[in-house]
């Protein structure tokens, strides 16, 4: 299968699937479940077909395609996907001789205003693209707990994965935001139809909060568009590889990295979440369907980080650094408060919403950690940083989509999700908390688990760039196994269950054994044995941070050469 | 002598009937549709069928004109017919087509919807149809009286029209309002043209740009302190408070809710679009005919009328959504929603404005970055591409082709600046963007807003009702027509993948661009940037009702079938919302390549 319908077929493969099911008669529940749960995991199969396609030695967009110019010619050159290439000091090399390439697939999409349909992905999408596609398929066995309006619910569920993947593979900005504010239709329904008692609240909060975002992004987005038009060899552009090489070469001025920088972070800031504009995630969280919550928790926030990594530092890395410490403090203020708001909750839904603003805020601080030094160590710190945000973001989708979902397991059953009336559950169903108490210590950071490894290499990064916040990033993890410990204790331990619908309580069927021990599996494996991340991201993360540092010098020197046009 | 005149007068007269033919077929159509009532016949054939066949003909004329120019060149068919009175360019052909697509459209919705009886069917087609001639006069305006002449056929038709549910008191007293404004209006705007015509001494639209420079030429600034200007600013003021009232621009609007609501859907929607759409296009005929003003005081005194009209734009915007919260009525809470985006697009014109007129002398420093007096040929035509290589070529060389040199001072740029053929093309790039995306927003326009006005006169027909509350759970009734209503309103907001984020997103890029030139562009950005999101909580709150509330049992029930002509329609019509915003290439060329005729 050749790249560009492998791509397109990861995205609309759910289009297609939600179009398909219009056809199925509405009250066949079970087909239709059956049906969509198959538009998934073929999905999901795609996805790993794109992973077998990575080639972990290259650290830039792939798939790479080899350019044939023929001389004179005036049409666009041939293309020709390169499979067996090596790499020296990156140029890209074909048995000792270089070739020209292009990256990511290119098709024109909007001529008039130089849109185009780019996709193309690297070890910063591709481990997001396989989580996406899996908690996509996990989520939707958990989708058999909705009994109400089942096809209208399944073909906006995979609307909405065709907007997810869409983000993690556009390499467009116009096409990125495009997919962005796809998602948006989706989830309002998703929450507002099947949600809990306040849904139509957390619905438009949910939709204000992000819009807002994106109406800044637009703007941003709208700088760099006319910004780029002196420095590209075209015209204007929307390219984001192009943006970056633009923004590289520093030829972006200060004063708009900083502004779009600013633009840029509050867009994506608000979809993380990070503290100030947190206040729309306990109550979409809270209110939406468990799968939903699921997906919210395990794949929506982790866009915010992925729009930082992609757009907002390698537009602006003079922004970014500028606005660095400010990040880190913001950060670590969200570890804390996440932490201390999750601590004071009683209801248990809103307790594992708050658990995330606490644990998104160890990627805000991992990414930030850029630190200006002639000390050549000081990149790999931040390499570090990165790379345990990264890694944070994995663990934080798997342990806390499995947390929600552990939720939404006991919730079916008693109808309730008050913390103090809990008690004594691991008497009554004990795989299921056994599984349960599994995913919260991976959610706590217990050493062995994923939530470990990204919490730590945070923290260590983050003692290289100031060690008083690197003392207050790790006072957050005693915070979270305080209040994972008591929740522990609240919920299955004591000695007998005491509230409403006792007589409801019976242990987990088949599918949702299935679906807790595979995050719990996951959970382990990605904690014992890390690399595997590690070796998809690393080279990277190694290449954005290069990058990134040459930016900053080529957009701090040009300040004496400053309105030149570009090389 | 009298020989030639003849021939002259013969071969124009004939040039331009064949010109006109598409508003020739529909005044024929006006005439049978009379003839036909009077012979009785009107018993086997429905007025309907004799206007739907009409404006059939008529838009099949005014599709081949399109196609034949598409082929050949658009630049080469500009010519004014009329003896000058109107002009016949790519631009009144966009509009020709526009305007017959949408009268199709309303057509086939007044038959769906029964909204006129057959009884009355041929007094509201002949309305219908003179309007929309009125509006394709206004399209191609090139003459003050023309300006006027078609702005008050399209209105006065359209006061009857919005009167036509006879014995209801809301829509008699709906028309009354409208009349009452519209006539005060016409009368303002008819004392601007008079005071411009007199001072300029003409009132073809093409002389008024050499006419301005030559009573401006010997001014150092224009400003209030000139009492040549004062008139001139008084006309303008007047001629745009009769533009705003067609476009219901605040403070100009009031008759909207109130007319909206009292009239038929159908009608509504009829005049949200068309009469806009017609009003817009003369609007940028309007401004690019005073535009292309040479000295740089007169630049700027443009600019700042350009500003101001962004100052309106926006308060239009923000005044149309906000008000649009409180409504229980859904005609209502569209009318206010009309508002605001005449508010988006006229956005657009100020930007087109405030391009048009930047002073060469700021142009030159934007684009000299490194100050140093003297600007090369190469940055300049780096930093300033606005060029589509198909279409015409980057602006700015041609400063540095008359002169010559491959670098120029700021002193002879500004002095080359001044040359009417410099002026003509310098800004046409930047000036077809802005455009580009008015005519984007109309045609999405036209659908969504058509969309959700046909909506509620079709569940108007079965729940006899227009208020909000009657809307509960509509969806578990009729579901294809609340899934059209969802993509339209969404497409309302602007949210991708549909065509009014296209729509949007051209605005807002040129209104950026148009920042560069004055930074009052970037707050009215801002302002609609704002407006988007404000705007999401009502157009949402129609939606929530349709489909997050339960219909309660006592409801009238609205079960339109999927396979039924209701739904069918309303499929017809916003599946082209959502085409364009994912085919957008193909209109968005032909915008610009039409709205490049103008400059």
């Amino acid at each position: 299968m050749g790249p560009i319908l492998l791509l397109t077929l990861i995205i609309f493969l759910p289009t297609i699937g939600a179009i398909a099911l219009l056809a199925v008669p509405k009250d066949n529940d079970e087909y239709l479940r059956i049906g969509a749960l198959g538009v998934t995991v073929v999905t999901f199969v795609l996805t790993l077909f794109l992973l077998g396609d990575f080639n972990t030695d290259d650290p830039a967009i792939q798939p790479v395609f080899e350019v044939i110019q023929v001389d004179g010619a005036t049409e666009p050159p041939d293309l020709k996907l390169l499979a067996n290439y090596d790499l020296s000091e990156g140029k890209v090399m074909r048995d000792g001789q270089e070739v020209q390439v292009q990256r990511g697939i290119t098709i024109p999409w909007i001529r008039t205003w130089n849109i185009e349909y780019k996709l193309g992905y690297d070890g910063i999408s591709v481990p997001l693209l396989l989580l996406t596609s899996f908690i996509s398929v996990l989520a939707m066995m958990a989708s058999w707990s909705i009994k109400k309006m089942v096809r209208g619910y399944l073909i906006l569920f995979l609307l909405l994965e065709t907007g997810m993947l869409g983000v993690f593979l556009a390499l467009d900005f116009f096409l990125f935001y495009v997919f962005w504010e796809v998602m948006l239709l989706p989830m309002y329904f998703l929450i507002g139809i099947w949600g809990g008692p306040r849904k139509e609240y957390a619905a438009i909060k949910f939709f204000l909060y992000t819009l807002l975002g994106s109406v800044l992004m637009l703007i941003a987005m709208l700088m760099f568009y006319f910004g780029s038009a002196a420095h590209s060899d075209q015209t204007s552009t929307f390219d984001l590889l192009e943006l970056a090489v633009i923004a590289q070469n520093g030829l972006f001025d200060q004063q708009m990295q900083m502004i779009a920088f600013v633009l840029l972070f509050i867009g994506f800031a608000i979809k993380v979440p990070t503290f100030p504009f947190h206040t729309w995630l306990p109550d979409a969280h809270v209110e939406a369907p468990t799968p939903i919550s699921m997906i919210l928790a395990g794949v929506l926030l982790k866009m915010g980080g992925y729009g930082i990594l992609r757009i907002a530092f390698p537009l602006c890395p003079f922004g970014a650094h500028w606005a660095a410490y400010t990040l880190v403090v913001i950060g670590a203020f969200s570890i804390i408060y996440g932490a201390f708001a999750a601590m004071a909750q009683t209801d248990f839904k809103r307790l594992v919403a708050y658990s995330s603003v606490s644990h998104m805020g160890y990627v805000i601080v991992g990414m930030a950690v850029w630190k200006l030094s002639v000390d050549t160590n000081a990149l790999h710190h931040w390499q570090l940083g990165i790379n345990g945000a990264m890694f944070q973001m994995i663990a934080h989708g798997v342990s806390s989509a499995g947390m929600f979902f552990i939720v939404g397991v006991i919730y079916d059953r008693v109808h309730h999700r008050d913390l103090n009336q809990f008690g004594g559950l691991s008497k009554l169903m004990p795989w299921y908390s056994g599984l349960a108490a599994g995913i919260f210590f991976a959610g706590l950071g217990l050493p062995g688990m994923c939530g470990f490894i990204g919490e730590i290499f945070v923290t260590l990064s983050a003692w290289n760039y100031s060690p008083l916040l690197a003392i207050i990033v790790a006072a957050g993890v005693i915070l979270t196994a305080g209040y994972i410990l008591w929740t522990i204790q609240r919920v299955f331990l004591g000695p007998e269950y005491r509230g409403p619908h006792a007589e409801e309580i019976t242990p987990m069927n088949g599918r949702e054994f299935t679906v807790a021990a595979v995050l719990l599996a996951f959970a382990i494996i990605l904690g014992v044995y890390p690399p595997i991340m590690f070796d998809l991201m690393g080279g990277s993360i190694e290449l954005l941070t290069e990058t990134l540092q040459q930016g900053l010098e080529n957009a701090t020197d040009a300040t004496s050469t400053a309105g030149l046009p570009g090389n | 002598m009298f020989d030639t005149l003849l021939e002259l007068f013969v071969f124009d007269v004939q040039n331009s009937l064949q010109r006109f033919a598409p508003e020739l077929t529909l005044c024929v159509t006006v005439v049978a549709m009379l003839l036909v009532r009077l012979f009785n016949l009107d018993r086997h054939v429905p007025s309907y069928w004799v206007a739907l066949g009409g404006t059939l003909i008529s838009f099949f004329f005014a599709f081949t004109d399109f196609n034949m120019l598409k082929m050949e060149s658009f630049d080469l068919a500009q010519q004014t017919i009329f003896t000058g009175l109107l002009v016949f360019d790519g631009f009144t052909i966009f509009f020709r087509l526009f305007l017959l697509l949408f009268l199709i459209l309303v057509i086939a919705l007044t038959v769906l919807s029964g909204i006129p009886d057959n009884e009355d069917g041929a007094d509201f087609y002949v309305l219908l149809l003179g309007s929309t001639i009125g509006m394709m006069l206004m399209s191609s305006a090139n003459h003050m009286l023309i300006l006027f002449l078609g702005i008050e056929m399209a209105s006065v038709p359209g006061y009857v029209m919005v009167g036509f549910l006879k014995g209801r008191k809301k829509s008699s007293e709906a028309a009354f309002k409208y009349v009452v404004y519209g006539a005060g209006a016409a009368g303002v705007m008819l004392y601007g043209i008079s005071l411009l015509t007199g001072l300029l001494g003409t009132a073809d639209m093409v002389e008024i740009a050499s006419r301005m420079n030559a009573v401006f030429a010997g001014s150092e600034s224009v400003g209030m302190g000139d009492a040549t200007a004062r008139t001139v600013i008084l006309a303008l003021v007047m001629i745009l408070a009769g533009f705003a009232f067609k476009l219901s621009i605040v403070p100009f609007h009031f008759w909207c809710p109130d007319a909206f609501e009292g009239a038929a859907a159908e009608i509504g929607g009829f005049l949200s679009v068309a009469s806009k759409a017609a009003a817009f296009a003369l609007l940028a005929r309007f401004c690019v005919a005073f535009s292309t003003g040479q000295a740089d005081n007169l630049k700027e005194f443009y600019m700042y009328v350009g500003i101001g009209i962004g100052a309106i734009a926006a308060l239009s915007a923000t005044f149309g959504n906000l008000a649009a919260y409180a409504q229980t009525n859904v005609k209502r809470l569209l009318a206010y929603s009309t508002i605001a985006h005449a508010g988006y697009m006229l956005m657009a014109i100020s930007a087109l404005v405030v391009v048009l007129n930047e002073p060469a002398g700021d142009l030159f420093a934007r684009l000299d970055a490194d100050g140093d007096g003297v600007l090369t040929r190469q940055i300049a035509e780096q930093r300033y591409q606005y060029d589509v290589p198909e279409l015409y070529r980057s602006d700015i060389a041609i400063i540095f082709d008359q002169l010559g040199k491959n670098s120029i001072t700021q002193a002879e740029f500004v002095e080359q600046a001044k040359d009417p053929a410099v002026v003509h093309t310098l800004h046409r790039g930047l000036g077809a963007q802005a455009l580009e995306g008015l005519l984007y927003y109309l045609a999405v326009y036209m659908f969504m807003n058509l969309g959700a006005f046909a909506i509620v006169a079709l569940i108007r027909n079965h729940i006899f009702s227009e208020e909000l509350e009657d809307y509960k759970g509509l969806v578990h009734q009729t579901p294809a027509l609340c899934i059209c209503m969802l993509i339209c309103m969404f497409s309302l907001v602007g949210l991708p993948p549909l065509g009014g984020f296209v729509g949007k997103f051209m605005i807002f890029a040129t209104l950026f661009e148009a920042g560069a030139v004055h930074w009052s562009m970037w707050a009215i950005l801002l302002i609609g940037g704002v407006n988007t999101v404000f705007s999401l909580v009502y157009y949402i709150r129609v939606l929530k009702v349709m489909f997050l509330a339960e219909r309660p049992a006592d409801a009238r029930p609205a079960l339109i079938p999927f396979r039924s002509a209701p739904s069918m329609y309303c499929v017809m019509v916003t599946v082209p919302v959502l085409a364009l915003g994912i085919f957008v290439e193909q209109l968005s060329y032909t915008a610009r390549q039409v709205a490049s005729i103008l400059f």
